[in-house]
């Protein structure tokens, strides 16, 4: 945290400073101020929310999340949701299982090629899903796969497994070799040092690597929009219900993106930190 | 946080003395045991993403339209020759390069001004930056709807309801309500992009800037530099690999871009990218050849950036070993 | 080493699935997940309608018969896509889906389509003969049987100003031409305060202008191909079309025409900036709705022509019922129940009139209270869905039923990029000349297709 922290800097930019920290606040406010708006429009009447020029004190209410979850005739979105958090849970585990050997394999005791291996995962993220969708499609339909939660566990895993591996290889490599070597000469054996060094070392990168994975397959739309109909809907797939509206549907829509989004929110505002590492692929810290 | 670990760049690098000491081990007969732990990941990453590219690459060498089902037939190269002479197609290769280009160099340019504004202290820091930080993580399927509905429609968006009511407040009420979306589409798919993805922009530079040696900026103010110069001549060439890495995965997710562009004008008035038109030709035409050879060409398209990218991302690590 | 062993397990395995691939798609036949037991899957449009139907289902359709119903409601070119995809490759996934007569020969051609008429001829309640006889046939595929049956039906007439014609003067013929109605355009345009002559779609999409645009082309004599599949965009009939068409939204049609399409048109007449508006007959009931600020001051006209005797559009959103479907009977009870008698009367009462998915049914117009809810435009609409004749709209034989499209699965692939050089032109960025002379290019190329099938 590089900060001014001469006398003076900071005399000549007193004035400055105030000025930056406001204009920091407004930035701020203008990029929060959409989804605040997202948020109280969740809590209007669908009168009050369609009203131009907008009704900031307008009386607030649940009415658009009894809508959204079904009380209105509509579609429950619980089957939805519940769909989402099967397939983003399966995906993290399986992804994790995947990619932690794979991550010593590539750190710990890293084998020949590893800089290659790692280069090759990370290339697969940089391809465009939409080229693979129609063998995907093909393959799925062929095996009575389509509309089924478990092949898109698999292919969320597919697609998060690059960011899992890069993240959780450059975790490892952040633990010191001389503990390792320490452990070694004493005569631990393998599943001792996992056990007792790694794991511990390792387990708040773990922790942010599930959470980003977690968020990533919880967003995506592409995949599941082709190969989800009636039993296996993501939550995005439910949201694109919402592209045209017909009548007054803005609370309900605003409560339906409010309860789509608090997972990811939460998710990602608990793993603030570690975002960027697992999002520019363990490049940056 | 704030160094970068010299450990892990060094393992990363592959420099001795720990890369050299594993070689050594590995030539014995236990080289399979040692690659065991890596072969799950590897065969599963392989089957699901690469045998699906080599099948479209088979499928686009065929006739196939799902409307016509038993008139799949042998065509040679003839779908690469009819996806290059659509204009539909021609024209999403513009449309990707126009939007990925000024969405990515709009929300670095803001997320860097972001970052500076951030990584300095003031009351509040740190609720801003959680502020900052909200678009981005909200659903990207919301994110778009709620710029095409709550924010931009013509008769109850936020923007047009703001007019109306600094209207009333001047005067008469009557205010201009332009329907946004119409009458910019591009601009306004690609604010909602440069919306959401300026935060990720801003959290890469901040961590370039809180890896700037503090030591040389002090030295360089004592020495009488402006701020400017101090940003010109400092900050600004340290951070370049950082902006160069925000740039090459910023354009890796929106040059894939799909949500937004169907969420918001699905793809009409000039706003379909390729993926949006791959996914038109196999999910609305049902032309499965050419949807195969447009694939086969966004993927070999990828590829150059995502050369470019890789090769970014490997000197930046290259980078961070030889500072640790 | 590693990335040699690796390109040679991906060669391996990538032959090995490349071979499987087309072999399973041979066999059509539903071999997905299968639905819950006792239930429907139903695939719809997002259209009011649908929407009023979803809410009454339950309480009624599923208390009386305890089938449940899943209903996925998408957006109009959701469901096509996804409609398209489910059928064609029998997955099976919904049992009934909505689809158009757009879509109906062809479905049943390629035998996506379990036939209706073994169940109508059962269902006496269902009552077959009450469905009005262009919207059942336009249903009806090659071989003579019923593979759609609607939900509601829809053909395009001319909607004007009463209270401003009266102003000017003005009256509307029973039956215009067009070349009365571009007189009339020029000279009601501007009548009012921001008021034009005339709304028309310009907005791309082959369900925006291309279908009212090959309405006037029909009428006109212009054909988009000929019996032996002839692509004629640029023949001089169709060009004399679509520039009477361009010619007249820019001059006296309404602002950003370009992008204006169904719904932009209706928001636009019900606020008072148009004095005409040429669109579906499903206009109308928004336009008389309780509250729009335009009810009964609107007049209604049969669809202008110039020489054809009529020239009105007709569509119909129908329940198909896929052939991979595992609960076909069930599915049967849904529709009948969804598109039957009961069903309008049960909208009527719950929601009003006005918003019964009409247009399917002779019964329906001589319902009492559905003639005073609709008293200004029933009997225009019943008229207009009774002239139209799909299998032969113009003044030429076509190759492929339908009016306001090609009913071919390329039309909608056609018609949206054509639609798109229309636009361009309506936005003054081209010439008609220019737009036609790309399209007839793109039309070449199917007519080929067809020609060598």
């Amino acid at each position: 945290m590089t900060v001014l922290t001469t006398a003076a800097v900071s005399r000549r930019s007193r004035h400055g400073r105030v000025f930056l920290g406001m204009l920091a606040w407004l930035a701020g406010i203008v990029f929060f101020l959409p989804v605040a708006w997202m948020f109280l429009t969740s809590l209007h009447s669908e009168a009050d929310a369609a009203a131009n020029p907008p009704t900031v004190a307008a009386s607030l209410g649940l009415d658009g999340y009894r809508a959204f979850f079904g009380s209105g005739g509509g579609t429950s979105p619980w089957p939805a949701l519940i769909n989402s958090t099967t397939v983003a849970v399966t995906s993290t585990t399986w992804v994790l299982l995947l990619a932690l050997p794979a991550a010593y394999a590539l750190s710990v005791r890293p084998v020949r090629g590893w800089r290659d291996t790692l280069f090759f995962f990370l290339s697969t993220k940089m391809l465009p899903v939409v080229a693979g969708l129609l063998p995907v499609y093909l393959f799925a339909r062929n095996t009575g796969l389509l509309d089924n939660v478990w092949l898109m566990a698999v292919l969320h895993t597919s697609m998060n497994l690059p960011i899992a591996v890069w993240m959780t290889q450059s975790f490892l490599a952040d633990v010191p070799v001389s503990i390792l070597e320490a452990a070694r000469v004493d005569g631990a054996r393998l599943p001792v040092i996992l056990a007792r060094i790694l794991v511990p070392v390792i387990a708040p990168g773990i922790t942010a690597t599930a959470l980003i994975c977690c968020i990533l397959s919880w967003n995506e739309l592409l995949l599941a929009q082709v190969l989800t109909s009636v039993t296996a809907q993501t939550a995005p797939v439910f949201l694109t219900g919402f592209i045209t509206g017909e009548g007054l549907f803005l609370a309900q829509l605003c409560a339906a993106s409010v309860v789509v989004s608090l997972p990811v929110l939460a998710a990602g505002l608990a793993a603030q930190d570690k975002l960027v590492q697992g999002l520019s692929l363990g490049a940056v810290k | 946080m704030t160094a970068p670990a010299t450990a892990s760049a060094a393992a990363r690098t592959g420099n001795p003395p720990r890369g050299a000491a594993r070689r050594r081990r590995k030539r014995g007969p236990g080289a399979w045991a040692v690659r065991a732990p890596l072969l799950p990941a590897l065969v599963f990453v392989i089957a699901v993403t690469q045998l699906p590219f080599v099948a479209t690459l088979v499928l686009s060498l065929f006739d196939w339209n799902a409307f016509h089902p038993g008139g799949r037939r042998f065509i040679g190269l003839d779908n690469y020759a009819a996806v290059l002479g659509d204009t539909a197609v021609r024209e999403a290769v513009v449309t990707t390069m126009v939007l990925t280009a000024s969405v990515v160099a709009t929300a670095l340019v803001l997320g860097l001004a972001l970052a500076l504004l951030l990584n300095r202290r003031f009351p509040g820091r740190a609720l801003v930056r959680t502020m900052l930080i909200t678009p981005f993580l909200l659903v990207p399927v919301a994110a778009a709807l709620l710029w095409k509905h709550l924010l931009l429609n013509p008769e109850y968006g936020l923007l047009n309801g703001a007019l109306t009511w600094a209207a009333r407040l001047v005067g008469d009420g009557i205010a201009p309500q332009p329907d946004w979306i119409s009458a910019a589409p591009l601009i306004a798919v690609g604010t909602a992009l440069v919306w959401q993805w300026t935060p990720f922009m801003m959290l890469i530079v901040l961590a370039g800037l809180r890896s700037r040696p503090p030591d040389s900026v002090e030295a360089a103010r004592m020495d009488g530099a402006s701020e400017a110069q101090v940003f010109r001549y400092l900050t600004l060439p340290h951070l370049r690999p950082y902006l160069e890495l925000g740039a090459l995965l910023g354009s890796v997710h929106i040059v894939q871009n799909f949500d937004a562009v169907f969420t918001i004008t699905s793809g009409s008035l000039g706003t379909a990218n390729l993926p949006y038109t791959v996914y038109q030709i196999f999910y609305q035409a049902h032309e499965y050849g050419q949807a195969s050879a447009a694939g086969v060409l966004v993927v070999l398209g990828s590829l150059v950036i995502a050369a470019v990218a890789l090769r970014v991302v490997s000197s930046l690590l290259r980078g961070e070993a030889s500072r640790g | 080493m590693a990335r040699r062993t690796l390109r040679r397990v991906r060669t391996a395995m990538a032959s090995a699935v490349a071979a499987g691939l087309f072999a399973g798609c041979a066999g059509a036949g539903g071999a997905a997940s299968s639905p819950r037991g006792g239930a429907v899957d139903v695939l719809m449009v997002n259209n009011p309608q649908m929407t009023e139907l979803r809410k009454l289902t339950a309480a009624h359709f599923t208390k009386d018969t305890g089938i449940e119903v899943n209903f996925t409601t998408l957006p109009e070119n959701a469901v096509r896509d996804k409609a398209g995809q489910d059928f064609a490759h029998q997955a099976g996934q919904y049992d009934v889906a909505t689809i158009s007569n757009f879509e109906v020969p062809f479905y049943a051609r390629n035998g996506w389509l379990r036939p209706l008429d073994p169940y109508t001829a059962e269902d006496t309640a269902f009552d077959r003969a009450d469905l009005l006889d262009p919207v059942r046939r336009s249903l009806t595929a090659d071989d003579g049987r019923l593979y759609g049956v609607p939900f509601y039906g829809e053909s395009s007439f001319l909607m004007y100003r009463k209270d401003v014609f009266a102003e000017k003067g003005l009256t509307m013929p029973a039956h215009p031409t067009w070349q009365q109605v571009a007189d009339l355009a020029a000279a009601v345009d501007g009548a009012r305060k921001g008021m034009r002559g005339i709304c028309l779609r310009g907005q791309p999409g082959w369900g925006e202008v291309i279908a009212p645009l090959t309405t006037v082309v029909n009428t006109f004599g212009g054909t988009w191909f000929t019996k032996d599949w002839q692509a004629r965009l640029t023949a001089p009939e169709f060009v004399k079309a679509t520039e009477f068409y361009v010619r007249l939204v820019r001059e006296h049609g309404e602002k950003g025409a370009a992008q204006s399409g169904y719904a932009e048109c209706l928001n636009g007449v019900i606020q008072g900036r148009a004095a005409m508006w040429y669109d579906a007959t499903a206009a109308a009931g928004p336009l008389e709705a309780a509250g729009s600020p335009v009810k009964g001051r609107i007049g209604y006209a049969p669809a202008p022509v110039e020489r054809t005797a009529s020239s009105g559009w007709l569509y119909t959103w129908a329940w198909g019922l896929q052939k991979a479907s595992r609960n076909p009977d069930r599915a049967w009870k849904f529709i009948s129940w969804a598109s039957g008698k009961e069903y309008e009367a049960l909208v009527g009462r719950e929601a009003g009139w006005a918003g019964v998915p009409a247009g399917k049914r002779a019964s329906t117009y001589e319902s009492e209270p559905y003639r005073r809810a609709a008293a200004a435009f029933w009997n225009v609409t019943r008229a207009s869905i009774a002239a139209t004749d799909p299998g032969r709209p113009g003044t030429q034989p076509r190759p492929a039923p339908g009016i306001q499209f090609v009913g071919i699965p390329e039309f909608s692939d056609l018609g949206t990029k054509v639609s798109r050089e229309i636009s361009a032109a309506i936005a003054g960025r081209q010439s008609v000349a220019t737009a036609l002379r790309k399209s007839q290019k793109m039309a070449e190329r199917i007519g080929e297709r067809y020609r060598s099938r």
